[in-house]
């Protein structure tokens, strides 16, 4: 019996497909699945770093460890204000991009610059303005007079927080603003010159069409940024390294502490299960709104 | 339309043109001024760096600084190391994706759907979920302090990207190409190489770019396998140079290394633009 063509193509298909998703079960799954399984054994200096079976120990401990809840006040709050932020300047930003001026080129190929940079290296640069002693932030504040002193913004606990969301907002806004901006571009100029016509101000213009039919884009891109703030760790570990006293321990700082400095690898393995969960839990939501809400625009 | 009225919407335009400006104005500095300290800081001498306050037009500029991170650390060494480890994982990535993007757009494969879904899922984890089974691999088979360490997980993590973007490449071909190519009697991997890649040529680089990026970039694997000094890459190494003197950070250097290590970067986006943006907004917002 010969193969027909149909077989053949799709035998094909399977080679051609087979090198990515062995690379990515190698990259993703498995290091996930073994976070699992490694979460039910207590493996640390306790036990001379050997492997002991202890169940769901670890993640008892975890429930009364108010260090892990601390950090995952501060991954919220992060999250939840930097991406608030990066929406609002992005969807800004990308309005001012889409009209028409001359420059509009090279002015979206500066704004995107950020976006492009290391985030390590982007960390140093931010460090030194918001140096307490010799940093350009307090001499512009205290030239301006708003302040009397320098602030201390990565070693005061009151505003370290903030001074890193400050950096990443000023890191990522690009990202979002750049995928807005394709969205509004999509958007046809009839449905605006329409409405104006009926006699709609430019904000009803704002409010009644950019705005939906930009949902999706929005929704995306708020996914995209949740999902990677939520992750948050070179900007934070070069800039305050969690500190101080643990102001801006997120949960991947606390991860990364606990299993490259505590050598804790079983109570790491469930502090990694744990963020899966609540991050696919989030995501789950998300991906059901957006689905939702597929048929509404005409984003493909 | 009186006379008044045109007059009164020609002065609204004015208006609107020159907030227009002072918003244009206020991107242009938000996004270039850190960036600008930071250049500046790399030419200033010691003694401007730590006045009080600030210096911000120096009577006299210097190069001391870049000299010194040349002279004192293997500076040209992570620039190879990052320039080698983020090329060969973006080859490797578009080798290994490119087909699989192909089979996704073109050919009907059962469970093709579970595939996608599952490289668009995998984009949104941080890498921080995957650095201690990675780091158990590394150890097993060897590869701390090895480029292949960084190689195959930079390779992984781009290669949904690529997915998703040469994708949407393949999905906008016409098809009759490939099928009088059926009809000519090519099979798929011979059609594949030599009449769809000539035309992919653009799409790779467009994609080629982003990955590159996204390598030269990446901070917590770089961090966790290599220790050894001579194998860091450029985000680890600058990061780790703040570390080095305990009791003076040498800020003159690491802005100098801050504007070295990011300069490649600034390069690739002055040229390649317009196909970042397209890369960009093809990998997130079609898939």
């Amino acid at each position: 019996m010969s193969k027909t063509l149909r077989d053949q193509e799709r035998q094909t298909g399977w080679w051609l497909l087979a090198p990515a998703v062995i690379l990515l079960l190698l990259v993703y799954a498995y290091p996930i699945g073994r976070s699992f399984w490694l979460s039910l054994f207590t493996q640390n200096l306790g036990t001379e770093l050997q492997p002991v079976f202890t169940g769901l120990n670890n993640y008892g401990r975890m429930a009364i460890d108010g260090r892990f809840w601390q950090s995952i006040g501060n991954t919220t709050l992060f999250t939840a204000i930097s991406v608030l932020l990066e929406l609002l300047l992005g969807l800004g930003t990308a309005l001012v991009l889409n009209q028409s001026f001359r420059g509009r080129g090279a002015v979206r190929t500066i704004a995107l610059l950020p976006w492009a940079l290391p985030t390590a290296l982007i960390a140093t640069t931010w460090t030194w303005i918001f140096n307490d002693q010799f940093g350009v932030w307090n001499d512009l504040l205290m030239r301006a007079g708003l302040i009397k002193t320098g602030i201390n913004w990565l070693g005061d606990p009151h505003w370290a927080l903030w001074t890193v969301i400050a950096a990443d907002v000023w890191k990522t806004t690009p990202f979002i603003a750049i995928l807005l901006l394709a969205g509004l571009q999509a958007i046809p100029n009839d449905l605006y010159e329409a409405h104006t016509l009926d006699g709609a101000s430019p904000w009803q213009n704002f409010y009644r069409i950019t705005l939906p039919l930009l949902m999706p884009q929005i929704l995306i891109a708020t996914l995209f940024r949740f999902a990677q703030a939520f992750g948050i760790f070179d900007l934070i570990q070069v800039m305050t390294g969690g500190g101080p006293g643990g102001a801006t321990e997120t949960v991947s700082i606390y991860i990364y502490a606990t299993i490259m400095r505590y050598l804790d690898f079983g109570y790491g393995a469930a502090l990694v299960v744990v963020t899966f969960l609540i991050l696919s839990l989030a995501v789950a939501i998300a991906a059901f709104w957006l689905s939702k809400l597929r048929p509404a625009g005409d984003w493909r | 339309m009186t006379n008044s009225s045109s007059q009164a919407s020609t002065h609204a335009l004015s208006t609107r043109r020159i907030g227009l400006a002072i918003v244009i104005l206020l991107i242009l500095i938000f996004s270039l001024a850190p960036i600008l300290w930071q250049l500046l800081t790399s030419f200033k001498t010691t003694a401007d760096i730590a006045a009080i306050p600030n210096v911000y037009f120096p009577k006299q500029l210097t190069i001391e600084h870049y000299t010194e991170i040349f002279r004192r650390q293997p500076f040209l060494r992570y620039m190879f190391n990052s320039g080698f480890v983020a090329i060969t994982s973006t080859l490797l990535c578009l080798l290994i994706g490119t087909p699989a993007a192909y089979a996704l757009a073109r050919l009907k494969l059962p469970g093709e759907q579970i595939v996608l879904a599952a490289t668009l899922i995998v984009t949104l984890f941080p890498y921080i979920l995957l650095f201690l089974g990675l780091l158990e691999l590394v150890r097993t088979f060897g590869l701390a302090n090895h480029y292949l360490a960084l190689i195959v997980p930079y390779t992984a993590m781009n290669v949904p990207l690529t997915i998703l973007v040469m994708r949407s490449f393949f999905q906008q071909l016409p098809r009759d190409l490939e099928d009088s190519a059926k009809v000519d009697g090519y099979s798929t991997v011979q059609m594949l190489l030599q009449i769809l890649m000539p035309l992919t040529l653009p799409a790779l680089v467009t994609t080629g770019i982003l990955t590159f990026i996204a390598a030269w970039n990446e901070f917590l694997f770089a961090l966790t396998f290599i220790t050894r000094e001579s194998m860091k890459t450029i985000p680890v190494a600058v990061a780790q140079l703040s570390g080095t003197a305990v009791f003076e950070i040498p800020y003159g250097a690491l802005a100098a290394a801050t504007v070295i290590g990011t300069l490649p970067l600034v390069l690739l986006l002055l040229i390649f633009q317009q196909r970042i943006v397209q890369g960009l907004t093809a990998g997130a917002v079609k898939g």
